[in-house]
């Protein structure tokens, strides 16, 4: 199975007093057991994308695709019970912020077991020690401690972890990730970005990376969707990223200060109403 | 020469006596007129406190703080605040959400008894690149680019000396952010300002600053000059790690 | 100027002056208040009242003090001499509902200026210092919150004198301990935005702050929940007046007309029932007017 994810013609827009508001524009992609990674800068439609896919969208917006398929299940039309059998076990999402994923009154570990038991009869102490082994897996040192923990107990770094395991533990196979590592230290955003690699690799999860930093993402992902105001301007392979050739991407890469440039201005991003066309 | 702000050993406490957060302890470092300095580290490392100390709005427990060679008194007197001017990280939550632009930079004046506040305003905000055209709208009626710009305006309004940056551009788009790095660069050089910048982001202290000091745990890592930095001239482990970490994801 | 380049000149994007800023902050408000249908019913209702009291000479077709001939006009049913009937002392029923929302009127706009300010000064004064101060202010107020507001209003009316004046002290000073809490609540939350740090380091002293910064952010919870409360007022009012305790005879307070309709309530039913529909009806344009102002004016409720 090649691929796993195939979107055609996405488009999401939202009511608003002056007509609707098409916030995802004409969105085309397939995915595989890869890490795709969406970048663009606020307002640009992709984290909309990342919930379109999941079904996530707010029920004032509408959904429209020419095609929406996971796995050959068409996700258009897919009643609640589908819903069920897809989101947790099959396919996932990591938000941003942990701080509201995770039920406050709920100990982390039995929001991790809950998540298991979810998907089929495990028995109370298996599911404790897969919850165990999972916190571990996301490199937490201290797993009983944090299993017993309440999320508010639990540090940004180590809350995003909580919660990657939490998602993880599922094993889906398909994973959207919205800006996980943007409220996190470099330092812990690698540890996040390590884990997630290991993921794709060992266990052929599909990725898709949303976030707006292009230098993370060119570094992190395979392939990378740019978009800007709702639309997809540019599909490249990560390595060859320094070669974009959409004006805008080339803007996003060059407008970003270098440790080792010089301190003269920056160059500045000029947007062209063109690309709207 | 004496430095402009010299802080020495500088600690901060938060918390009553039960539950104490040591959240600066021992800082030391000299900005000179018409530097730009950097203050960098992660989350928890006492970077904002710092910048918060000088300005009053956190409680000093220990250490020193001078500007123009003058202990500063506390509570901070009306001409320190003609003098320093912070900037904040969020532009969304630093600009009074009922408030006209007009209102928010024609208060600093009214509280200095300015008497030409209409000329400084056009003046503040065709500094930051606003003109005149922004003056009565809300800051709902901003992008946040533009809400950072008004920021700058209102922090320059009285014609401040020092001006210090708590991640002034953290919150904005990569694209925003370059635009108001080379506002505040072009400012610097045009009105002679002297910067103190906290980020967390290495690259845009680079860019930004001629020296910088790295923190962890509200202590001091090292200090360093920007061609230092350039050269992979750290001495510190926790700086190495914060240098190769900037440089994105490597696969292991 | 046409009606269309009035809408766009209010709904600038880029306002020229103060005064159109402000005018357009206040047509947005406006706009979106005219969309809950309920509301303007409310609003409506609240209009209505105010009119009443303004035009009452003019709309009231008898006088209602003196009766007519108390032979032939007691206690006559609604009729079109008489649109809802008379009482006892032979006085047209509706002249005094018309009447009476002059004090209805004069109650909840009393109580709404005493307790309001009251309320919100001391409300932003403690959550914005905190500390000692905080807590003098807000034990004050846990006092003032325990006085039952019928107990009160029964004390103050037997030390005073029975009067509606007594009664509008009374229920004042009950009535402002909960918006103190509630801007208490709303300035624990706005003290430590940066906006108020920005503020403060440019020099600006605790007064000003208060007053130009806090205070407007807690204003707009503070007038939901106080034109919320008007029906409770009006209640408490009626409730006093109908004790014999607010207004008194012949001043045509709906509460004390209720009461004086008692004594007949099984043969003449209209004489208690009128001025009782009468406070439902404006209870309920407070509460519906409430309800609206809290979706517009609530920062919280917004998406």
């Amino acid at each position: 199975m090649t691929n796993m994810l195939q979107v055609e013609g996405l488009n999401v827009s939202f009511p608003s007093r002056d007509g609707p508001v098409r916030v995802v524009r004409d969105v085309t992609f397939t995915l595989g057991r890869e890490r795709l990674g969406i970048v663009g800068e606020s307002g640009s439609g992709k984290s909309q994308t990342g919930r379109a896919i999941l079904g996530l969208t707010p029920a004032s917006a509408t959904v429209t695709a020419d095609k929406l398929s996971f796995d050959g299940i068409d996700l258009r039309h897919a009643s609640a019970k589908t819903w069920r059998s897809l989101r947790g076990p099959r396919m996932s999402m990591i938000m941003q912020d942990p701080k509201y994923s995770l039920n406050p009154v709920m100990t982390v570990g039995r929001q991790i077991v809950e998540a298991y038991r979810r998907r089929g009869d495990a028995t109370r102490t298996d599911a404790r020690n897969r919850a165990v082994a999972m916190l571990e897996a996301v490199q937490i040192r201290d797993p009983e401690r944090v299993f017993e923990a309440y999320p508010h107990e639990l540090s940004g770094g180590m809350g995003q972890r909580a919660m990657i395991a939490m998602m993880l533990i599922a094993e889906p196979d398909l994973l959207i990730a919205d800006e996980v590592t943007s409220a996190l230290d470099v330092t812990v955003q690698l540890d996040v970005l390590r884990i997630l690699d290991g993921l794709v690799r060992d266990r052929g999860m599909g990725l898709i990376f949303i976030s707006h930093d292009l230098r993370l993402v060119s570094s992190f992902c395979d392939r990378v969707l740019v978009m800007y105001a709702g639309r997809v301007v540019e599909e490249i392979a990560a390595r060859d990223l320094h070669s974009a050739q959409h004006p805008y991407t080339q803007g996003l890469l060059n407008c970003l200060p270098q440790i080792d440039g010089d301190s003269g201005p920056l160059q500045t991003l000029t947007r062209d109403p063109a690309w709207l066309a | 020469m004496s430095a402009l702000i010299e802080v020495r050993d500088l600690a901060v406490t938060f918390g009553s006596r039960q539950s104490q957060v040591q959240a600066v302890q021992n800082v030391s470092f000299d900005v000179q007129q018409g530097e730009s300095f950097g203050l960098v580290g992660e989350s928890g490392s006492g970077k904002s406190t710092v910048l918060r100390a000088i300005c009053g709005l956190a409680p000093t427990s220990a250490g020193t703080i001078k500007i123009d060679g003058k202990l500063l008194a506390s509570p901070r007197d009306p001409a320190f605040y003609a003098q320093v001017q912070m900037v904040f990280q969020d532009p969304y939550g630093s600009i009074h959400p009922r408030h006209t632009i007009d209102r928010v930079l024609s208060e600093p004046l009214a509280i200095h008894g300015f008497k030409n506040a209409e000329d400084r305003i056009e003046k503040a905000l065709n500094d930051v690149g606003l003109g005149g055209g922004f003056r009565f709208r809300f800051p709902h009626q901003l992008s946040g680019g533009q809400r950072q710009r008004v920021a700058i305006a209102r922090a320059l309004i009285l014609e401040p000396q020092i001006l210090l940056l708590d991640e002034p551009t953290s919150a904005l788009d990569a694209s925003i952010q370059a635009e108001v790095l080379n506002l505040l660069d072009a400012l610097r050089i045009e009105k002679g300002l002297t910067y103190l910048l906290v980020s967390h982001d290495l690259a845009v202290v680079a860019h930004m600053c001629e020296r910088l000091l790295v923190m962890q745990h509200g202590t001091r890592v090292e200090e360093l000059t920007r061609t230092a930095l350039q050269g992979r001239d750290a001495t510190q482990k926790y700086t190495q790690q914060l240098l190769v970490a900037s440089e994105g994801f490597k696969a292991p | 100027m046409s009606d269309v380049s009035t809408r766009d000149w209010l709904l600038s994007d880029r306002p020229a002056s103060r005064r159109q800023a402000r005018l357009g902050q206040a047509y947005r408000t406006w706009s979106q208040l005219r969309r809950n249908r309920l509301a303007m019913v409310g609003l409506g209702i609240v209009v209505v009242l105010i009119l009443m009291a303004i035009f009452a000479n003019v709309i009231s077709p008898y006088d209602p003090i003196r009766g007519g001939d108390l032979r032939t006009e007691r206690l006559l049913p609604p009729s079109w001499a008489h649109l809802m009937g008379t009482d006892d002392q032979a006085r047209d029923i509706f002249s005094r509902i018309v009447h009476g929302s002059r004090l209805t009127l004069m109650v909840v706009a009393l109580v709404a200026i005493i307790a309001t300010p009251i309320g919100l000064a001391v409300g932003t004064t403690a959550g914005y210092f905190g500390g000692w101060v905080d807590v003098v202010l807000m034990r004050i107020t846990d006092i003032f919150l325990a006085f039952p507001r019928l107990i009160l209003a029964l004390a103050f009316v037997a030390a005073l004198g029975p009067g509606i004046e007594n009664a509008i002290i009374a229920i004042a000073i009950t009535s402002w301990p909960p918006y103190a809490r509630l801007a208490r609540a709303e300035t624990l939350q706005i003290r430590d935005a940066d906006y108020i740090a920005a503020i403060r380091l440019q020099g600006a002293g605790s007064a000003r702050i208060i007053w130009g910064h806090v205070v407007p952010l807690c204003l707009s919870s503070v007038i939901v929940r106080v034109t919320l409360d008007m029906a409770g007022i009006i209640l408490t009012a009626a409730g006093l007046g109908f004790l014999g305790l607010g207004a008194q005879p012949p001043q045509p307070e709906w509460g004390a007309m209720i009461a004086a309709g008692r004594r007949f309530m099984i043969d003449f039913w209209w004489v208690a029932t009128m001025p009782g529909i009468a406070i439902f009806v404006v209870s309920l344009g407070f509460n519906l007017l409430g309800d609206g102002l809290r979706d517009v004016l609530d920062p919280k409720g917004e998406t």
